[in-house]
């Protein structure tokens, strides 16, 4: 059959600039370049082209420059390209369409619609650079009331507080797995959370053995699928996470496409070479909320009760009331993950359609465990949409805990959002298991650029929080005060309870 | 109760999953409450403590021809406005408050109960059967009522208690050491609306119906609106109010045999009912076409009970627990088969419900009206 | 169902009598339990009776090594959750999650199992006497290791549904020894189901073959111990026929996406 299709992309060579080094060539994992012997060209089928901008920057030249296809239909707001190539594209599969990372419809960032306020005459803002600011965070259960007793007169703790993340930073790396990124972006990921006291969460798909030294700060995942689980994984971690779901692809379970299940992979995961890794949509020891309670103690009972058990949802429609179930359900750590939360892959039409922005799931859980008195008895964590450490603090006033980001990371490692993330051909070496082009990635370097953006954000967090005039992070938990609305209706303002700029 | 301060969230249904358990003696023997207390609290892990209840059959033999009504009130305003409304369509031959006492229960409203039975001329007036007065009666008040008023338990000699704790506390909060049936329907809740409210507990209870419900009906919003057009107002914002209304508009007023209503409610899948005989197939189609919004989708494990049956059943694919089993003259369902052994250790049989299968327990002889 | 033996009647909770550790488990929370079998473990006892388990959950969770558990009794779900090695003995029935994640071990069940028994199974061997509910097998696993679970009754549907590896022996030596389960090997892309007679109805992704040799000495090593441990004839059993079931494709979802 004829593909319909148009390239979505086209690739601009200028020839006089271009050596013929072929360089380009040996760093397109997608075939895009090539090199024409007997005209003693380099050229391009742009076809193949998924705008990674991996040559660009390769380049030696500057000789490249990809551009979206000026050849497009014809405008139209309801039938837009998008929309007509998706169509051409099932038409000559018959298969559903497959994409990575977040959601990119616009009007769901609700961040850039909050502002943050600053100290004015009536208090004084703090200087962070001279003065202290403190980002220090625990995450678990904390209880309603210390218990004390005296002795002789000394005071002395009664309270056995449940076990505490403590992190440095109220940033985390969230959940990618070994499979969907390869051992180097873990490695670059976790070393950077040990340098900077915080946690990177190692996903789905197991722990590698060469990252066990690095337990401390890493929380290992328990998913549908079970991959990789085992009683010392469990108790090698710092906490557990049961991933319920995410934001990504709500209500479906993990998909790790054959492409990336490689020998490594697959030994991890106990599943055959080149098999697509599916989790189930559901966890099949889960099918109403008595059975998260179920799996909650079973992860405690197997550890011992030394470490949080944290339980990872997509925010949905009823966001609020499974929150307070989960609250209730012995778990010390809730995650909710938003609408544009990334993925390694998902059904293009459950990316985009399925899900609630974080920006109100938060506000509406926090509100809600607060009505019912148990904010204490869990933290918050929220992810899918923080780009930048004004949408952390954000995010912490609207009364978060702490974030994880994951897009975020991988920018800062080199990811360009193109989306292929599903093929396994990533050419900046994270989403790929393929040894060749892993090895692209030095962990060292990665780690450093991870390290460099935490750092970045600490002092900008800390200008901020300074700005408001409060030296504790803990003073902007849940501190709506400090928020206003700009361009949201009423009702979003009321979900949001931030009243309207200029109030 | 279920006033706005306690039920504040104005979402559809809550979500609440849970330990059933239900034992019924086929000779019809009454027994006390001994049993099923201790069974339904061996699943105290499956509940949160935010909802707890009974359904007690052939605990008013004396009255057995008069509707039991059990109501909770807010107020004591809320009280004279529901008893005027009952003097006014009712023969009320006693009302009393309901016999409690001292237990750790969560913020108990009023509750009392009324031995009533229909005055004729109004039901003749609106020509409607003595069951069918009683329902619109009921559905009025809860409906008017809404947040003040709950009419709920309003069979003949049975009656339900419910409310915020767990099973055994609120059994010793209703005194239920006091009473002898002949079935008990036993629920415990881990709601997740809370802090709980004492309607929103199981069984739920319309006539001698008796819902107790184990997971959550995806399909709540196509099965409400269904009944809906059938005169079935749902008030409760629970997805167990379904179940009873279905089952009552199919067996009762539909008089559709029992054993064909798993076949509404968790029918076959399409690809199985195309393989069956001509007869069969057309009967299933139809049933699945006329009955479409009565498809409960969603994980549940149900048991359902009226005079002389007790009917468990579980969702079509296998997403709840239920284990019946059968022991001389009891016959028992539960979500966990501990919860039997603990209280009979030796059983004749005992089995799994599959996905769609129904299992009932009936009373040999007639019991009652 | 076995009662207490005579001589342990009167013990309140904790008897230790030979280095075996007999534990009355009537009224105990699943963690008073679980802790103090935990406690017991570290000070290096191997061998346990529990009676009276009535709903119990997490029974050897997450434990290791070389230890003995005999139950009498009906313990609760995920037995075994998480385990890694140790003999599990149940003398009555089991309820839902038996053997879930399981990386190493045994549990022989004499009577039936719930829902989802295996889960997830990593290693390690389950045999089931009679009947187990639905989703038996889920996802089990299987890399240089291979998980077993043997059923000698009948199973419920989605028997080995997203199987990856391991062994799955379907007896149906109950009822009228008719197969029952529907969507059989749903999404399976690993892994094998031996079943004794007719399997009935396969879903997405698993195919019906034939059995050759290979197949015929893992089945009937796996036989003998079933006929051993549930005092079955083996001599009458290794005539039986049976066809294996297996992944149509080791991905069976590989066109399902673009």
């Amino acid at each position: 059959m004829r593909s319909y299709l148009l390239p979505e992309y086209v690739v601009r060579r200028d020839v006089k600039r271009c050596n013929k080094c072929k360089i380009c060539i040996e760093q397109c994992t997608y075939g895009v370049h090539y090199y024409d012997e007997k005209d003693d060209y380099v050229l391009s089928r742009d076809e193949n082209c998924v705008n990674c901008q991996r040559c660009v920057v390769f380049c030696p030249k500057r000789a490249i420059v990809i551009k979206k296809n000026p050849v497009s239909y014809r405008k139209n707001y309801h039938w837009t390209s998008e929309a007509i190539m998706a169509i051409k594209k099932q038409a000559e599969t018959g298969s559903a369409i497959l994409t990575g990372m977040g959601c990119d419809k616009p009007n769901l960032t609700y961040w850039d619609k909050l502002l943050l306020n600053a100290s004015q005459v009536t208090n004084p803002s703090i200087d962070p650079l001279r003065e202290p600011i403190e980002l220090r965070t625990y995450l678990g259960k904390k209880g309603k009331q210390v218990e004390l007793a005296s002795n002789g007169g000394d005071v002395v703790l009664e309270t056995e507080l449940a076990p505490q993340l403590q992190l440095e930073i109220p940033v985390m790396f969230a959940a990618m797995s070994y499979g969907a990124v390869n051992l180097n972006v873990q490695e670059a990921l976790v070393r950077a959370a040990v340098e900077c006291g915080t946690y990177f969460n190692c996903g789905e798909g197991g722990l590698h053995p060469s990252l066990y030294k690095y337990g401390d700060h890493i929380i290992v995942q328990v998913a549908s699928g079970r991959f990789g689980i085992h009683i010392e994984y469990l108790k090698v971690g710092a906490a557990i996470e049961i991933k319920i779901g995410q934001g990504a692809k709500p209500g479906i379970g993990g998909h790790l496409p054959g492409e990336k299940v490689s020998e490594e992979i697959a030994k991890m995961r106990m599943i055959p070479v080149g098999t697509d890794a599916l989790s189930p949509a559901p966890h099949h020891d889960i099918y109403s909320i008595e059975d998260l309670k179920q799996l909650v103690y079973a992860l405690k009972e197997a550890t011992e009760y030394i470490k949080p058990v944290a339980v990872k949802i997509a925010a949905v429609h009823n966001v609020a009331a499974i929150a307070s179930g989960i609250a209730r359900s012995g778990a010390d750590i809730i995650v909710i993950d938003g609408v544009r939360g990334s993925t390694g892959a998902a059904p293009k039409v459950i990316r985009d359609n399925v899900g609630i922005p974080v920006e109100f799931a938060l506000a509406v859980v926090d509100e809600r465990l607060r009505n019912e008195g148990i904010r204490n008895e869990v933290s918050i964590v929220v992810s899918g949409s923080i780009r930048n450490s004004a949408d952390v603090v954000k995010a912490i006033a609207l009364g978060a805990d702490a974030v994880y980001i994951g897009t975020a990371a991988l920018i800062a490692m080199g990811c360009t959002v193109c989306q292929r993330c599903y093929t396994g051909k990533c050419p900046w070496g994270i989403a790929t298991t393929n040894p060749r082009i892993s090895k692209r990635l030095n962990p060292e370097e990665a780690s450093r650029r991870l390290v460099n953006l935490l750092n970045a954000w600490s002092i900008e967090i800390k200008e901020m929080l300074g700005g408001m005039g409060i030296n504790a992070i803990e003073s902007l938990r849940g501190n709506r005060e400090q928020l206003r609305g700009i361009g949201l209706s009423e009702s979003e303002l009321k979900i949001l309870n931030v009243k309207p700029a200029g109030m | 109760m279920w006033n706005g301060a306690n039920n504040p969230y104005e979402y559809d249904k809550d979500t609440g999953a849970c330990a059933l358990f239900g034992m019924i003696n086929v000779e019809g023997k009454r027994f006390p409450s001994k049993d099923p207390v201790r069974a339904i609290s061996n699943m105290r892990e499956r509940g949160n403590g935010l909802g707890s209840g009974f359904a007690v059959y052939g605990i008013y033999p004396d009255y057995r021809e008069l509707y039991a009504f059990h109501v909770m009130y807010l107020n004591h305003q809320a009280k004279r406005d529901v008893e005027k409304v009952l003097e006014e369509n009712f023969r009320v031959v006693l009302s009393e408050e309901l016999p409690t006492k001292e237990a750790k229960v969560w913020n108990p409203p009023l509750i009392w109960r009324y031995f009533v039975e229909p005055l004729t001329s109004k039901m003749r007036e609106k020509n409607l059967t003595e069951d069918d007065y009683v329902v619109k009666n009921v559905m009025r008040i809860n409906t008017a009522e809404s947040g003040r008023a709950l009419i709920f338990s309003s069979g003949k000699n049975m009656g339900v208690f419910k409310g915020v704790g767990y099973p055994e506390e609120i059994a010793e909060y209703f005194c239920l050491e006091e009473y002898e049936g002949y079935m008990w329907i036993c629920h415990n809740r881990y709601p997740t609306n809370t802090p709980g409210w004492w309607g929103g507990a199981h069984p739920f209870n319309l006539l001698d119906w008796a819902v107790a419900h184990n997971g959550e009906l995806s399909s709540y919003g196509t099965n409400r609106r269904f009944l809906a057009t059938y005169g079935y107002e749902c008030t409760m914002q629970t997805d167990t109010e379904v179940l009873t209304y279905a089952f009552d508009l199919l067996v009762r007023r539909h008089e559709i045999p029992l054993e064909l209503v798993p076949k509404i409610l968790t029918p076959p899948f399409w690809n199985e009912i195309d393989c069956m005989p001509q007869r069969q197939r057309q009967l299933l189609t139809t049933l699945r076409q006329i009955y479409s919004g009565l498809l409960m989708n969603g994980p549940f494990s149900i048991i359902v009970a009226r005079h002389g049956q007790m009917i468990g059943l579980v969702d079509r694919i296998k997403l709840r627990p239920l284990t019946a089993a059968m022991k001389g003259n009891f016959f028992y369902l539960s979500s966990e088969e501990a919860a039997i052994r603990v209280v009979q250790p030796t059983l004749d049989k005992v089995w799994n419900l599959h996905g769609g299968e129904i299992a009932v327990g009936m009373v040999k002889v007639p019991v009652l009206v | 169902m076995v009662d207490l033996p005579k001589t342990l009647k009167e013990f309140s909770r904790l008897k230790i009598e030979n280095n075996v550790v007999n534990i009355n488990s009537m009224e105990m929370h699943y963690h008073e339990l679980n802790t103090l079998i935990r406690d017991l473990v570290r000070k290096g006892f191997k061998e346990f009776n529990l009676y009276n388990v009535y709903g119990q959950r997490y029974i050897g969770a997450g434990l290791g090594d070389n230890i003995t558990f005999r139950l009498y009794g009906t313990p609760g779900n995920d037995l075994g959750i998480f385990m890694n090695g140790p003999n599990i003995y149940v003398y009555g029935n089991v309820e839902d999650g038996c053997g879930n994640t399981m990386n190493d071990g045994l549990i022989v069940v004499y009577g039936h199992a719930g829902d989802i028994v295996g889960y997830s199974m990593r290693g390690g061997k389950i045999f089931i006497r009679d009947d187990v509910g639905y989703r038996a097998g889920i996802h089990m696993k299987g890399y240089q290791t291979t998980p077993v679970l043997v059923i000698g009754g009948c199973a419920g549907d989605f028997l080995g549904e997203y199987m990856a590896g391991g062994i799955i022996l379907l007896l149906g030596l109950s009822g009228n020894g008719q197969h029952e389960t529907r969507f059989m090997g749903a999404g399976m892309h690993g892994g094998v189901i031996y079943v004794r007679g007719k399997p009935t109805h396969l879903w997405n992704g698993a195919k019906t073959m034939d059995v050759d040799e290979n197949d015929l000495q893992v089945i009937h090593g796996l036989l003998k111990q079933f006929c051993t441990l549930f005092n079955f004839d083996f001599s009458k059993m290794v005539k039986e026929e049976f066809v294996k079931i297996v992944p149509a494709s080791h991905r069976p979802y590989g066109k399902l996406y673009t």
